[in-house]
């Protein structure tokens, strides 16, 4: 089977977990993977959840709907709960500690718990704990090298808020540091 | 090479309508097809297009008529119920042989159903996308490249055969990202003596028109139609045929099914079942060809569908039903898994050899 990443960002909406899947996808292309994402747009996205599916991989992208990541980002309590399950054995979970407060019973897979909103805040990186998630998720799964992830940034990032460009390198500097 | 970028599949149908010269573009929201008015909304004002928001998908569509009858290239874009809505237009525009591009991002149906990814509307837009003796060219993307490059096609064939196209596409496609390329397109110079551009008296005056109350004069137009016809089902058939030289099974599927059930395929020749995929790209014209060829030598086929199995007919029909088509599929909104396509294919081949 091809080295295929299966990611499921979720949470609130407005945290930027469209925005994290967006990094992911585009850093996959600047490394010439083949890349898909898909977001959720149903009733949940109206009621405040949001999530989205990447896949990157060497090999075309199938189904572009992942129903078992094998790489799970969950910044709220419900996105958690509705995808811990399905994280196949061997698969790595990233949580935002500091909004949710459990302990993952699974044995077999690797539970990372980062206090990301608690640290954007004391950091001075507002706004941006789910890139302080993704520089932790860089670490743990090198889904993508770090010079290819700092240009998925600059490809996501509109001219408009330029000036954020470097408050999101930090942010993923401060993530690899935990 | 133009630089590949990351867009959704409804973004992309639009910016590649842009670079295919249209500049005339009438729409009303739904989802999952909203990207494609919301990126028009803002790109086509800035290069002297028209974009309208109509009160509703009836008007849009006579928009488009009467656009189309200018001469110009006209699209609209919708989702499955508002499509059912314009297809009293598509027949108008069919019966006034001018040329449009029709976009569907298909839901669950019928009635309002889900707003969740589908392929329920295979009968419609192949069969009767409106009243009356009359086709559509009907692509089915499978990616969001082929958003872009069938949207160029179906404008340039569009226009050779006077004629309505459609683009045939679902929830997943329309909303997901992808890398995409836009090359430039090719825009070959179509004759539109026919169009009513103002006749300055220098000209006899040029009528659209679909309503003819001789009905032999009417035979006789839909008679030439369909001498047209025979030419678009001669030359325009398109389909994908992947690992089907030795298949015992053939898997069919459009449009995102086809990479699932072609994810499928590989899982069951890694496990020694001879599987291969048909996937048909022009759904009218049907590609018949490719089916009478794999027919020669395979066992069975198997229609993967986001639908209760209205593809299985044109199947059955293409192969003369000279082997069995089997069917699986999800529906409503739901999108199938490839580890149940997976299943479905040793469940119709008995497992592995």
């Amino acid at each position: 089977m091809a080295d295929t990443k299966n990611i499921v960002l979720a949470g609130f909406g407005g945290q930027g977990i469209l925005f994290a899947g967006k990094v992911m996808a585009y850093t996959g292309l600047m490394e010439g993977k083949q890349v898909s994402w898909l977001p959720s747009y149903g009733p949940e996205m109206r009621g405040g959840t949001a999530n989205c599916s990447v896949c990157i991989s060497d090999e075309p992208i199938a189904s572009p709907v992942v129903i078992n990541p094998n790489i799970l980002i969950a910044m709220n309590l419900p996105s958690y709960q509705k995808f811990i399950d399905a994280v196949p054995a061997g698969g790595k979970v990233f949580l935002d500690s500091s909004l949710i407060d459990v302990k993952c019973e699974r044995t077999d897979i690797d539970v990372y718990y980062v206090p990301a909103t608690e640290l954007s805040n004391s950091e001075n990186l507002q706004s941006l704990a789910n890139i302080i998630l993704l520089g932790k998720v860089l670490k743990e799964t090198q889904f993508a090298s770090y010079e290819g992830v700092k240009k998925g940034i600059g490809k996501c990032v509109s001219a408009r808020k330029a000036h954020l460009l470097d408050a999101n390198i930090r942010a993923i500097d401060l993530g690899m540091t935990l | 090479m133009a630089e590949k970028v990351l867009m959704k599949g409804n973004e992309a149908i639009a910016e590649a309508a842009i670079r295919a010269g249209c500049r005339h573009f009438f729409g009303y929201p739904i989802t999952p097809q909203t990207e494609i008015s919301a990126y028009l909304s803002k790109k086509m004002p800035k290069i002297g297009g028209t974009f309208l928001q109509a009160e509703s998908e009836v008007a849009a569509i006579n928009m488009v008529l009467g656009a189309a009858s200018c001469g110009v290239r006209a699209m609209t874009s919708s989702s499955s119920p508002g499509i059912s809505l314009k297809t009293e237009g598509i027949s108008y525009i069919a019966g006034s042989d001018v040329p449009c591009v029709v976009v569907n991002v298909q839901r669950g149906g019928p009635g309002l159903g889900s707003i969740q990814p589908a392929q329920s509307d295979y009968w419609q837009a192949t069969k009767a996308l409106g009243h009356g003796d009359f086709h559509v060219l009907v692509y089915a993307p499978s990616s969001v490249q082929e958003m872009v490059d069938y949207v160029y096609e179906a404008f340039d064939k569009a226009e050779q055969y006077r004629m309505p196209a459609m683009i045939l596409s679902d929830g997943v496609l329309g909303q997901m990202m992808e890398p995409v390329e836009f090359t430039d397109p090719v825009i070959h110079p179509h004759d539109k003596s026919w169009a009513t551009t103002g006749h300055e008296n220098k000209r006899a005056h040029n009528v659209v028109n679909s309503l003819y109350l001789t009905p032999q004069e009417l035979e006789d137009l839909v008679h030439q139609r369909f001498e047209r016809y025979k030419i678009v089902e001669k030359n325009e058939p398109k389909a994908e045929e992947y690992l089907t030289e030795d298949a015992d099974i053939v898997l069919v599927a459009y449009g995102a099914t086809a990479r699932i059930a072609k994810a499928a395929v590989n899982q069951a020749r890694e496990i020694g079942i001879k599987a291969g995929l048909i996937r048909p790209i022009t759904l009218w014209p049907f590609p018949k060809a490719s089916f009478e060829k794999a027919a020669e030598h395979a066992k069975k086929f198997l229609c993967v569908e986001m639908s209760m199995g209205q593809m299985v007919e044109d199947v059955t029909l293409a192969i003369h039903s000279s082997k069995p088509v089997a069917f699986f599929g999800r529906t409503g909104g739901v999108i199938p898994a490839p580890s149940e396509v997976f299943e479905a294919i040793k469940k119709h081949t008995g497992g592995a050899e």
